[in-house]
Order: structure tokens, then C-alpha cells, then sequence
């Protein structure tokens, strides 16, 4: 089996969760506030304007499953069941040095989650509208930014100035475009960077704290790569060129990402939230900072949303950009909104986009390892 | 002559076909797996070798669960992709569905042109598969292929658990209950027979040929049953239980050597 090339300074993602673990120590030393988040839509502006450092708090990660059942249901989602483990048992140092917590009611498996959450630790929950074209949906939502803001104020005892939100919006509008332009080397053909590399780098650095040395390193990442691929990749044969759909990915890396270009093929692109969805989309610059916040953030295409007309765009025009040859879906065990929207994006993809489709739905066990390395091998195998 | 060798190590049986390079069958062999594929894969070079096959003139493909246990393979392609290509050598056609029901797991795969263009499989539990009639056969004392006979003169039962071990549990009372045990193969199969049925809901079966491979195609009883739920005619014969074998040897026709 061919083994992934990768660069000799490679991080992997555990190495880069224990260093941002001793600088995240060391910044709580300094006096630093930190505010810990789960999901992309956190608008983490809000955090930067409070002068507090945001950290993405695990959820990933067997063995953080256990301690959670004792309180959740078996047949619920991985993820969640490993945020909550994760945070009870203090394996995850993210959510042991958080003040408090910025979450949202995405699912109703999350939401009931954060209410034993905050019985550990003071949680705000943000509460989504469940679709973004509903009347008024806009303003509610709106609102609930409103509410972060005050309570993450009162939290700290601070006024969030309109001045700190918009220098944070313009920070964090160029680390998306740093880690977009990241993501879209992806587009080159034949891919210079495994998928597995490429997820690695973003994931680890959500914990990269100092974001002006993050934009840095990213984009003198993406040169490195635009330069390698036309020295030695140009003009060469590609592998199979896979996209990747549906729930968050980290999780399920070694056991999904890994085997698709171990058994052949090139993840080029992730249409998830482990991919490019949120950061192609900058908050808009001209407005009131609140008002522009709460639109950019109710536009995130996550399947919790009715309808979510956005992820058939987002999908159409990364199969076309990426040159994509096949989609795979990964639904995590118990994600009702993913799983039912399973179908919908079969018959889209194989039907309009007119390329092959497979959905598998697993979860953080290696138990089915060998179903889905058949699965997986067969999809590619009918790639050609 | 060359010695096209397809190896399908399942969970439950090996198969190996040997065919020569007019796409003839030479051998057919079927063992137990074991609990060791590796051992099984050179229990089967042994056999082969017996059988006159000169390694030096042969191209080895392996398939299924085991397939990398076979250290003297040149090549392993899936039991999806397999099972495919061998059906539309054994039935003739080069559109057709399969409906593939092994030891551990249920697959269902529609080949275009002979090519692979989408498959279903079930996931890491064992309903609607040979393990499942396994089970209940040994638990109402029968041979898998009896359970069949019996379920035809069957009826007015049926096992609503999916999952193997309440499945178990459930034709434990009902045998308690005096329940005859026809009846209960009847149910047994009928479970199978609906589990199949609802995962061919979700691909296209009615304008292609439907054919059923794997170690269950034998069992007659079940594959009319297949046909009645399915409302379309499948075809089965002795050899598409070798038909993962067969895509197998195939595919290692097509190695240069």
C-alpha cells in the first residue's frame, strides 16, 4: 500500500494539540481570557473584540465516548458524545483552561448536550433559527448575536467597542482568505498535497493563537505548494480526484481521509466544515459590524439548517472547480440532519453534477474499519 | 498456457477459480476460511500446486475480507468490483444488477457496460445475511439449506427484529411457544428476504437483469421468495456462488506478466 508523502516538518495533529496545549498555558498565565467554541457558527469576532483568545474545544476522539455515555445515550452522535467526555473528564486542556463557552442550537443532540455542559461550565448557547429564510429569522438571529455579545460583556465585566469588532472582522476576513487560498491548491490538478496533509494543517491550526503568525505561515505554505506543483506535478497524471461531503471529518481522518489516498485516490477538496464552506464567505466590511456578523454567520450550509439550498451550490461549483471525479459523504452515526439529507445529495450529484456518489455513515470506532475500507476501495475502484 | 488465479477469501468460505486464457474454468475449489485466511491462502497454493498449476505462467488476484492475507497475490480488487465483473461473465450480460448475499454482509451492485456504477452494502451489523440464517438454522437444529426447504411449507410468522441476537432471542420464544418450525423458517426467511427488499428500494432494479451470487444463490426457496418481493425475475445458478472468484481471475487475466 502506498504510503502518504509528506513534508519532513509535518505536524500531525496530536503534536500540534499538545504544543497549542503548553502555549494556551502559557497565555492563561499571562491573564489572558479564553473562550472556548465547538462549531463554525461561533462568530468568533465577538471572542477577539473581548480581547480573549478563542479555542476550538474537542470533539473528537474514542476514547472521550465512555465517560460521556454515562450520562448521553449510546445512539447518539459521536461528536457530541466526545465533546462532552471530553470535556468531563478534562482530556480536552482546551475546554479545562476555557472561561466559558460560546456555543449554538445546532442540532437537538447538541443543544441538549450544552445544557449539561454548562452544569461544568458557564455555556451561552446562541439559539438558531432553524432555517435562515424564515420571516424574521434575519432579525432573531440578529438578536442572538446581540445576546452573545452582552453576555460574554457581563461575563468579563468589558464593553465590546463597535472599533474592536470591526478590526477583529478585518483580521479574521484575511485568515479566511489565507486558509482559502490554502484549501484551493486542492484545485490544482494533479493535487500537490494529500487531503490528509492538507486537513491536518487547517485543523492544527485553529489552535494556532497568534492569528497574524497564522495568516503568515499559510500563505507562505500555499506558495511552497503552487511552486512545487509546477515544478514536478504539471502536466503529470492524477489520481482519482475525490470531494468530501456531509459532517465534520477530524474525527474520522486515519479511519476515512487516510484510507481514500492509502487505497488510491487524492481528497482534493472537503465541502464540510472541516473545509473551506464558511471561509469563502468574508463578512461584509461596510456595515454595522453586529448586523453584518449575524448575516455572515446564518449563511453556514450545515444540514441543521431548512432548507439548506447553499450546500448544493457550495457542492455544484467545488466539483467544478476542483475537477472533481467522485463524491464521498461521510454521515456520522446518529446525525439525523446529514443522514436525511443523504439522499437529496446522491440525486443531485450523480443526477446534475452527473459523477458517482457514495455515503457511508461510521462513527469514531475502528470496529467497521474493514466494511468501509470495502466500500471505499470499490468506489474507487469504479473510478477507474 | 497461462493460469488466471482469482482468490475470495470471504468470511465464511474461500473460493478459488483457475481459469486458462480463453476464459475457461480449469479448477474450482471451496474451503472453509478458518480462523486463519493466511493459512487458508497456503492451503490453497498447496492444492493448486497439486493440481499442476505452474506459478511461473500464473497471475494471482485476490478478493473479499482476506484479501490481504494472500501474500502471493499480485493484486487485490475489491469483492464489490469482483462480484460484478464475474456475474456479467456468468449470466451473459454486461447490464445486470447483482444481488450479492454473503457470510457477513448483503450487497447489492448495478454494472453498466461492465463496469461498477453504484453498489449499496449493508452496514457492520449482520441482518439479511448467511451469518443470519446461520444462526437461526443452528438454533432450530437445522442445515442453512433445510431452514430453506422447511420455509416453503411455511407460513403466518414473522421475526421482527433486525438485529441477529434479538432476532435469536425472538424465534427462542416462539419455539417455546409450540410455533412449528416451518413456520419459523418461513419467518427466518422472510426477514432476509425484506431486509434485501428494502435496500434494493434504494437503487434502480426495474429495467436491469437481476441476478443473485454469493453463498446463498443456491437456496431456490429464497430467491423465489426474492423474486415475488421484488416483483422482477433473478436468475441464480450453481457457479455464481463463485462469481467474486470468477471477477476475481478475471481481473488477473488482465495483468501483464
Amino acid at each position: 500500500m502506498p504510503e502518504i508523502k509528506l513534508p519532513e516538518d509535518f505536524v500531525t495533529y496530536p503534536e500540534a494539540r499538545k504544543k497549542a496545549f503548553m502555549a494556551l498555558k502559557a497565555l492563561k498565565e499571562q491573564g489572558r481570557r479564553v473562550v472556548g467554541i465547538f462549531c463554525t457558527y461561533a462568530p468568533q469576532e465577538l471572542i477577539d473584540a473581548a480581547d480573549a483568545t478563542s479555542v476550538s474545544l474537542c470533539a473528537i476522539g474514542e476514547e472521550n465516548i465512555p465517560a460521556a455515555e454515562k450520562v448521553l445515550p449510546k445512539n447518539l452522535c459521536p461528536l457530541i458524545k466526545a465533546s462532552y467526555g471530553g470535556a468531563v473528564t478534562d482530556h480536552c486542556p482546551f475546554f479545562y483552561f476555557s472561561d466559558m463557552v460560546l456555543a449554538e442550537s445546532t442540532c437537538d443532540g447538541k443543544k441538549k448536550m450544552y445544557e449539561y455542559l454548562d452544569k461544568l461550565k458557564h455555556t451561552h448557547v446562541m439559539q438558531l433559527p432553524p432555517g435562515r429564510d424564515g420571516r424574521g429569522a434575519q432579525e432573531y438571529w440578529r438578536q442572538e448575536v446581540v445576546a452573545a455579545k452582552e453576555d460574554i460583556e457581563n461575563f468579563y465585566g468589558i464593553t465590546i467597542t463597535e472599533e474592536k469588532l470591526r478590526e477583529a472582522i478585518k483580521l479574521r476576513n484575511r485568515e479566511r482568505k489565507a486558509i482559502l487560498d490554502y484549501y484551493e491548491v486542492g484545485r490544482l490538478k494533479p493535487s500537490p498535497i494529500s487531503g490528509y496533509e492538507l486537513n491536518t494543517v487547517i485543523t492544527s491550526n485553529e489552535y494556532a493563537f497568534d492569528i497574524e503568525k497564522k495568516i503568515a505561515f499559510l500563505e507562505k505554505r500555499t506558495a511552497e505548494l503552487v511552486e512545487k506543483y509546477h515544478s514536478e506535478y504539471e502536466g503529470k497524471p492524477s489520481r482519482p480526484r475525490i470531494l468530501i461531503s456531509g459532517c465534520p471529518t477530524h474525527g474520522v481522518i486515519d479511519k476515512v481521509i487516510k484510507r481514500i489516498e492509502e487505497l488510491g485516490a487524492d481528497v482534493v477538496g472537503f465541502e464540510n466544515c472541516c473545509g473551506p464552506r464558511e471561509k469563502k464567505d468574508p463578512v461584509d466590511e461596510t456595515k454595522d459590524p453586529i448586523t453584518a456578523l449575524a448575516e455572515k454567520y446564518l449563511r453556514v450550509n450545515c444540514s441543521v439548517m431548512s432548507p439548506n439550498p447553499g450546500r448544493y451550490e457550495a457542492l455544484s461549483e467545488q466539483i467544478d472547480d476542483y475537477q472533481v471525479d467522485g463524491v464521498i459523504e461521510v454521515v456520522l452515526m446518529a446525525c439525523h440532519t446529514y443522514a436525511i439529507e443523504s439522499e437529496a445529495m446522491k440525486q443531485f450529484v450523480t443526477k446534475e453534477k452527473g459523477i458517482p456518489f457514495l455515503s457511508i455513515t461510521t462513527d469514531y470506532s475502528t470496529t467497521d474499519q474493514g466494511q468501509i475500507d470495502t466500500r471505499l476501495g470499490a468506489f474507487i475502484e469504479l473510478l477507474g | 498456457m497461462r493460469y488466471n488465479i482469482g482468490i475470495d477469501i470471504g468470511s465464511t468460505c474461500a473460493k478459488t477459480i483457475v481459469l486458462d486464457e480463453n476464459k475457461n474454468i480449469l479448477h474450482r475449489l471451496l474451503q472453509p476460511t478458518g480462523w486463519s485466511s493466511v493459512e487458508t491462502a497456503e492451503a490453497i497454493r498447496e492444492k493448486l500446486t497439486q493440481l499442476g498449476v505452474d506459478w511461473d505462467r500464473a497471475a494471482v488476484v485476490a478478493t473479499g475480507y482476506g484479501r490481504i492475507s494472500v501474500p502471493y497475490a499480485d493484486k487485490c480488487v475489491t469483492e464489490i468490483t469482483c462480484h460484478g465483473r464475474g456475474a456479467c461473465h456468468i449470466f451473459g450480460s454486461e447490464d445486470l444488477t447483482v444481488i450479492d448475499i454473503g457470510g457477513q454482509d448483503t450487497k447489492l451492485i448495478c454494472v453498466d457496460d461492465s463496469v461498477v456504477k453504484d453498489f449499496i452494502m449493508n452496514d457492520k451489523c449482520s441482518a439479511g445475511t448467511g451469518r443470519f440464517l446461520e444462526i437461526m438454522a443452528n438454533t432450530l437444529a437445522v442445515k442453512p439449506e433445510e431452514l430453506c426447504s422447511l420455509a416453503a411449507h411455511g407460513g403466518g410468522v414473522s421475526i421482527s427484529s433486525m438485529c441477529t441476537v434479538f432476532a435469536e432471542s425472538e424465534v427462542i420464544s416462539l419455539i417455546g411457544r409450540g410455533e412449528k418450525k416451518e413456520n419459523i423458517a418461513f419467518g427466518v426467511v422472510d426477514s432476509i428476504v425484506k431486509k434485501v427488499s428494502t435496500q434494493a428500494g434504494r437503487l434502480n432494479l426495474k429495467d436491469s437483469k437481476v441476478c443473485l451470487t454469493g453463498g446463498l444463490c443456491e437456496f431456490d426457496y429464497l430467491r423465489q421468495r426474492l423474486e415475488k418481493t421484488l416483483g422482477i425475475s433473478v436468475e441464480a445458478c450453481p457457479d455464481a456462488r463463485y462469481a467474486g472468484a470468477i471477477g476475481a481471475a478475471l481481473s488477473a487475466a488482465a495483468i501483464r506478466k
